[in-house]
């Protein structure tokens, strides 16, 4: 028998895919939508403390194997959310995503999460494309650890910080959630990117550069998060370019305990969910993979978590190569 | 380029893609806000667009000459669905550009309605392929003296229709809406909401839980029923609700 259920940290979820944060989950109706698509759990949209419109459109446009945005974190602020996260909890697992310019917005808008019905707290560290906001904060590690911090103090709920690829010390931000006591990091959000129209000469989206996602940022992810495994104790859910099962276990094999997908709910439809679970759980059944962690970590040589497990045929086989060499 | 009337112009664009009649585009033109707009106007490789000036992207979009160039994505959107037996087309106000397509591909029964004859748009181009346009104005000024819904109502009464298709302000979508009821017949009926990807994907545009840029725009008498916020709210730009009653 094979089990879907993924385990990050103390929390479980019955599906290892979840709704990642901006897609379909502004409102609480589509949050439930989502739920009922096959997603272990939804990622609300990122909130902040006041009402915001966003940056003004063009703020997306499709590019080669991908697209572009720069929504710039419209939502309705936390005091009006409630309403929101009150049609979807009843429905299931949320997450409630959040940004703030520091250690104590942040605190005060996980309380509310917390107190609003939400599961855990992903902190967004790393939006491309909002000043003052997101990868700004996140991509300096003591900004980085006053933050969970202050947040871990704040709430009794999961802390989870979801982190930027456009950083070369990628592995230093994640120690830094680690040393704060974060109890997960969620990698990847996009990479800063932009397009621009040669009869216009100009690049399209108003905000100018914005950040990529979809099947094109997939090995970009992949590396992070196995990047990642190899330093951090704590789990990671992985995050970028996801739209098939496969895409799914590498991030799994990279060292991913859940995964999270945005753009192919668009270019899949909201049933991708579904086709993920599927292939997964076949593929696993062919492989000898009883359970998500046990899969975890696979692609690592050696000390992948993972390989402390003995329920998969596959990894036997290849100790036996090894030291056949 | 063609002056429909006072406020109203179609542009005219080569364009190859397969376009549905009913589906939307997002127009940009540079240092504009991008703006979704219905496709008006089919053929193999070129489109149109009909645009009535409100505000600031419209009116701009009107200062454009021929030769000028906006970017175009999509087409987004379901569009209709022309293979549901007698059909009723109804074009209210700039509406009315939403579903002309429907008109030349399907030849079905029209109407178009407009507060007077000045802004009526369009109804050359609807005659030449409909069976029978109608056309009402509020003040009488040309055609039925009365609303969109009125005038439907008293088509349907001389003749069987299995669905009326109809795009136009939305109380007058939510009277279609009531009237097929009480009629017993279906409906399609293309809705607007305030959207930013036009693609499906950020989710700022929905209607209960349907995104109307990818769900809809147009939806049908099974989906109506289920979107509560119908003629009561819509969502401005933070997502925020608004009601509109
Ligand atoms: C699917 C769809 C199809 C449409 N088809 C047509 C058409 O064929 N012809 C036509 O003239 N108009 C059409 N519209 C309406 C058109 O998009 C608005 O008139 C236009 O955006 C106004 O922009 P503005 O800058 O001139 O005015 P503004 O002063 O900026 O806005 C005036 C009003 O237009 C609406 N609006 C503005 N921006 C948007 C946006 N991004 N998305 C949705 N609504 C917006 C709002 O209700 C706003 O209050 C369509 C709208 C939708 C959603
Ligand atoms: C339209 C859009 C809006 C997004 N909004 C947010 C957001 O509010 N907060 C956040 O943390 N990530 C946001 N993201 C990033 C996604 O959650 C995700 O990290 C990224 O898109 C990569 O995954 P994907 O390739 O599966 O889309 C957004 C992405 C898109 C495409
Ligand atoms: S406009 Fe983004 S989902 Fe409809």
């Amino acid at each position: 028998m094979v089990s879907l259920i993924a385990k990050v940290g103390a929390l479980s979820f019955d599906k290892p895919g979840m709704v990642a944060s901006g897609i379909m989950d502004e409102t609480g109706q589509s949050m439930v939508r989502m739920l009922g698509c096959g997603a272990g759990a939804v990622v609300s949209k990122s909130v902040g403390m006041k009402p915001n419109e966003g940056h003004a459109n063009p703020c997306f446009t499709e590019t080669e194997g991908g697209m572009v945005n720069a929504m710039g974190l419209p939502n309705p602020g936390i005091e009006l959310f409630e309403e929101e996260m009150k049609v979807a909890v009843p429905h299931g697992k949320i997450i409630g995503s959040i940004y703030g310019s520091g250690p104590e917005e942040f605190g005060a808008l996980a309380g509310k999460m917390e107190d609003y019905g939400a599961c855990a707290v992903e902190l967004n560290l790393s939006c491309p494309h909002a000043k003052g906001y997101g990868m700004e904060v996140g991509t300096d590690p003591r900004m980085v650890r006053d933050i969970v911090s202050a947040v871990k103090s704040a709430v009794d709920i999961p802390v989870w910080a979801k982190l930027t690829p456009n950083s070369h010390i990628l592995a230093d931000i994640g120690m830094a959630v680690q040393e704060a006591g974060g109890d997960a990091v969620v990698a990847v959000n996009t990479l800063k990117a932009m397009v621009i129209s040669p009869e216009f000469a100009r690049p399209v989206l108003s905000n100018r550069f914005g950040g990529l996602s979809g099947k094109v940022l997939k090995p970009v992810g992949v590396r992070a998060v196995y990047d990642l495994r190899t330093v951090l104790d704590i789990p990671i859910v992985g995050v970028g370019g996801i739209s098939t099962w496969r895409d799914a276990a590498e991030y799994i094999m990279a060292g991913a305990s859940a995964f999270q997908v945005g753009s192919a709910v668009l270019t899949e439809g909201p049933c991708v969910f579904e086709c993920i679970n599927e292939g997964l759980e076949a593929f696993m059944h062919d492989y000898g993979y009883g359970s998500v962690s046990a899969m975890e970590g696979a692609a690592h040589e050696r000390g992948g978590r993972s390989n402390r497990e003995c329920d998969r045929g596959v990894l036997r086989h290849q100790d036996v190569r090894v030291r056949m060499e | 380029m063609i002056e429909e009337s006072y406020d109203t112009k179609t542009f005219v664009f080569g364009w190859n893609e397969e376009v549905r009649p009913g589906q939307f585009v997002m127009v940009w033109v540079p240092g504009l806000d991008e703006i979704p707009m219905s496709v008006s106007g089919i053929n193999a490789r070129t489109k149109s667009i009909t645009v009535k000036a409100i505000g600031e992207a419209t009116r701009k979009i009107h200062e454009l000459g021929v030769g000028d160039r906006i970017r175009i994505r999509g087409p987004y959107g379901n569009g209709f669905d022309l293979s549901r037996g007698e059909m009723l087309v109804v074009g209210g106000g700039v509406g009315t550009a939403a579903v002309i397509p429907a008109i030349v591909q399907s030849g079905a029964d029209a109407i178009i309605a407009a507060r007077t004859k000045d802004d009526v748009i369009m109804d050359d181009l609807a005659r030449r392929y409909s069976k029978d346009l109608r056309i009402a104005t509020d003040d009488g000024s040309m055609g039925f003296h009365g609303n969109a819904v009125q005038l439907m109502k008293e088509m349907a009464a001389e003749k069987r229709y299995d669905c009326v298709l109809a795009c136009g302000p939305e109380v007058m979508l939510y009277f279609t809406y009531k009237a097929c009821q009480d009629l017993g017949i279906g409906c399609q009926l293309s809705m607007e909401r305030y959207m930013k990807c036009g693609a499906g994907i950020c989710g700022c545009c929905v209607m209960d839980d349907m995104r109307v840029c990818k769900d809809g725009p147009v939806f049908d008498e099974r989906q109506i029923p289920l979107l509560t916020e119908f003629w009561k709210s819509k969502r401005d730009p933070c997502g925020r609700i608004v009601s509109l009653r």
